[in-house]
């Protein structure tokens, strides 16, 4: 297991190594630096002098390198619109992330599990049927439609919800979030939901299948010839059973909730990495542009690392393959 | 059935003849086993009708929402069933610039569908050929080739595109390039399964015994055979690409003000939209979903009918 998580870790660091040459080179081949690092409303001696200070002036292996060094200091350049170091402009709207995509993701399962679960339970009937045409809604509908929609239905015409923001935040084991405040809540409750319908019908369609999978098993009839429950049989050994696939696969997910919290972000006006982002590259604000493409490449290497290792610690079928290739 | 099976169906295509001799020709029962669903049949009209209204939009619609001198600013933001100044209704209304709905919104579909449809195209093409070579020539070959697609699909496709478009920057062409970035990977791996299968097969044996050239084999044998699952991926794909430049649009990332797409007009409206003037970007979104559901319930009866293993 060690030595499978050590190959791991040098794959990742080559991988690291790979996506900075190519962020690193796509950005000088197709841009020009020097409109990337200086601010182009600088006069011309400002610009040559900023040039030399920046090191642009060199060759192109020997800039790479000086950007590495940068990077590896956390040196990524400073905002043009915020004058503060990009990376802290980044790293402070990254809570917020995080926390839209786990609500979203708690969202996805306290909500999918028991819809796929009544689905496989009984296949044939209305709601069942309704249910799985609505997770292939959940599939097609484009997020931010959907957004637009809630927005439109929460928001305007019933006021139940607001529609923008974050809402107040609260400090509680150190976390500071806005899912401890009654207002927050009411905040995080739109986004979440817009950004969790994906991934509930993944829930419910995973679900649905493994109940109606476990069903034709042994055991679920040993229990049921045993005279148990049906709420037992249910709660109990079927929902054990199909539990484990599911919170793999969704874990899984968590990368895709963040790269789609990008849409959400915007339409809710949620101050988070995902506007940023589109806000950086609205308003030009091209160092923040590369630390942030740094910072999302540097993140989902990191998940990719930490959904293979935990895969592999959940289905050693994968162990045995790595082992024998 | 056989993948093979299928392939000698399509050659048969070719042979016009030979299919209009025969009484059951594989097209016949292709289209049959399609429109058994009633539900693939209604999709299959619906898209049929879209990408009618979509290249027919200049001459069926009131005004070119894009020729200034026929858009009356006095007209911004009517609710739907407004009278025009010139006479005609705006049937679903007028957006934050004057312009008719129904017009604005066919030609978007125009631009969005062509966007869609041209980078489905090169996708399809680059990633076939990636597929094919991977699986023709191996080893570090194929292995180099298949990482990289490993690597890529490893990222969410809104992230690439999204990444894209901050080294590139905007315009018709960048979304292009964006679109085939992020789905040529799929095209190569399903082409590169099906061609591996393919290649044990005897027909590419004989075809090496014949002395044909790689380029023959690869083109002429292999590619018809690896069509049907290529075809499946690509109308699911072009579902996807047409999803994501809306999407990208609609950030304002994609395409530029001067090519509204459907995305572009549901953004315009969405500043509308809280002060419950709901319909400038509701339609367009109405569109756009009819579109991607028609395309996809399309791509899954498709599914079903190429696969040889779900023939009955």
């Amino acid at each position: 297991m060690a030595a499978y998580i050590l190959r791991r870790l040098v794959q990742t660091a080559v991988l690291v190594a790979v996506m900075s040459v190519i962020v690193f080179f796509g950005i000088h081949v197709v841009g020009d630096p020097v409109w990337l690092l200086v601010n182009p409303q600088m006069d011309q001696r400002d610009i040559e002098a900023a040039i030399r200070a920046l090191g642009l002036d060199r060759p192109i292996w020997e800039q790479y390198l000086y950007f590495i060094a940068g990077a590896l200091e956390g040196d990524l350049g400073r905002s043009f619109i915020f004058g503060e170091p990009a990376l802290r402009v980044i790293l402070e709207r990254m809570p917020a992330t995080l926390e839209l995509a786990f609500a979203a993701l708690a969202m996805a399962i306290v909500l999918g599990l028991p819809l796929g679960l009544y689905a496989g339970l009984r296949p044939d009937s209305w709601a069942s049927r309704t249910i799985m045409a609505g997770s292939i809604l959940g599939f097609s509908l484009p997020t931010f439609w959907v957004g637009l929609m809630l927005i439109m239905v929460f928001a305007v015409m019933l006021g139940w919800l607001p529609s923008t923001g974050r809402g107040a935040t609260a400090t509680w084991l150190g976390i500071t979030s806005s899912l401890f405040t009654l207002d927050g809540l009411r905040h995080v409750l739109l986004p979440a939901f817009n950004l969790a319908l994906l991934k509930m019908s993944l829930v419910i369609r995973l679900t649905r299948a493994g109940a109606r999978e476990a069903l034709q098993q042994d055991y679920i009839k040993f229990a049921r010839a045993k005279g148990l429950a049906e709420r037992r049989v249910v709660g109990v050994h079927l929902l054990k059973n199909i539990l484990i696939p599911v919170v793999t696969v969704v874990g899984l997910e968590f990368g895709n909730l963040v790269a789609f919290s990008v849409v959400t972000e915007t339409i809710f006006a949620w101050p988070g990495m995902g506007k940023l982002l589109i806000d950086a590259i609205q308003s030009l604000d091209r160092p923040v542009i590369v630390a942030h493409l740094i910072v999302i490449v540097m993140m989902f290497v990191l998940i990719n690392f930490v959904v293979d290792v935990v895969y592999t610690v959940l289905d050693p079928r994968v162990r045995i393959g790595a082992r024998a290739a | 059935m056989s993948v093979l099976d299928t392939g000698t169906r399509i050659e048969a295509d070719r042979a016009p003849a030979a299919a209009a001799a025969a009484e059951e020709t594989p097209l016949r029962r292709l289209a049959a086993d399609f429109f058994e669903s009633r539900v693939a049949a209604a999709a299959f009209a619906l898209l049929c009708v879209i990408i009618a209204l979509a290249l027919l939009a200049p001459a069926i619609v009131p005004q070119n929402p894009y020729n200034l001198a026929e858009v009356d600013v006095l007209d911004s933001r009517l609710p739907p069933g407004s009278r025009a100044m010139a006479g005609y209704t705006y049937w679903l209304g007028t957006d934050g610039a004057g312009r008719d709905l129904v017009s604005a919104m066919l030609y978007g579909l125009r631009i969005s569908l062509a966007v869609g449809v041209v980078s489905c195209l090169i996708a399809t093409v680059i990633g076939a050929a990636v597929g094919l070579v991977a699986a023709y020539a191996g080893g570090r070959v194929e292995s180099l080739l298949m990482r990289l697609v490993d690597l890529q699909l490893s990222f969410p496709a809104i992230l690439i595109a999204l990444m894209l478009i901050a080294i590139l920057g905007k315009g018709v062409d960048k979304i292009i390039i964006a679109l085939v970035t992020v789905q040529w990977a799929y095209y190569a791996r399903t082409v590169r399964g099906t061609a591996l299968a393919e290649m044990n097969k005897e027909y590419v044996e004989a075809a090496r015994c014949l002395g044909f050239g790689h380029a023959r084999i690869l083109f002429r044998q292999i590619l018809p055979n690896v069509l049907p699952p290529l075809i499946v991926v690509a109308t699911v794909q072009a579902a996807h690409a047409v999803a994501l430049e809306a999407t990208l649009s609609f950030l304002g990332v994609g395409l530029p003000r001067t090519e509204p797409s459907l995305g572009l007009l549901i953004a315009n409206g969405f500043e509308y939209m809280l002060s419950g003037k709901y319909w400038i970007s509701f339609f367009p979104g109405v569109v756009l979903l009819a579109t991607i559901m028609a395309i996809n319930l399309v791509g899954d009866q498709l599914r079903d009918v190429l696969n040889p293993r779900l023939r009955r």
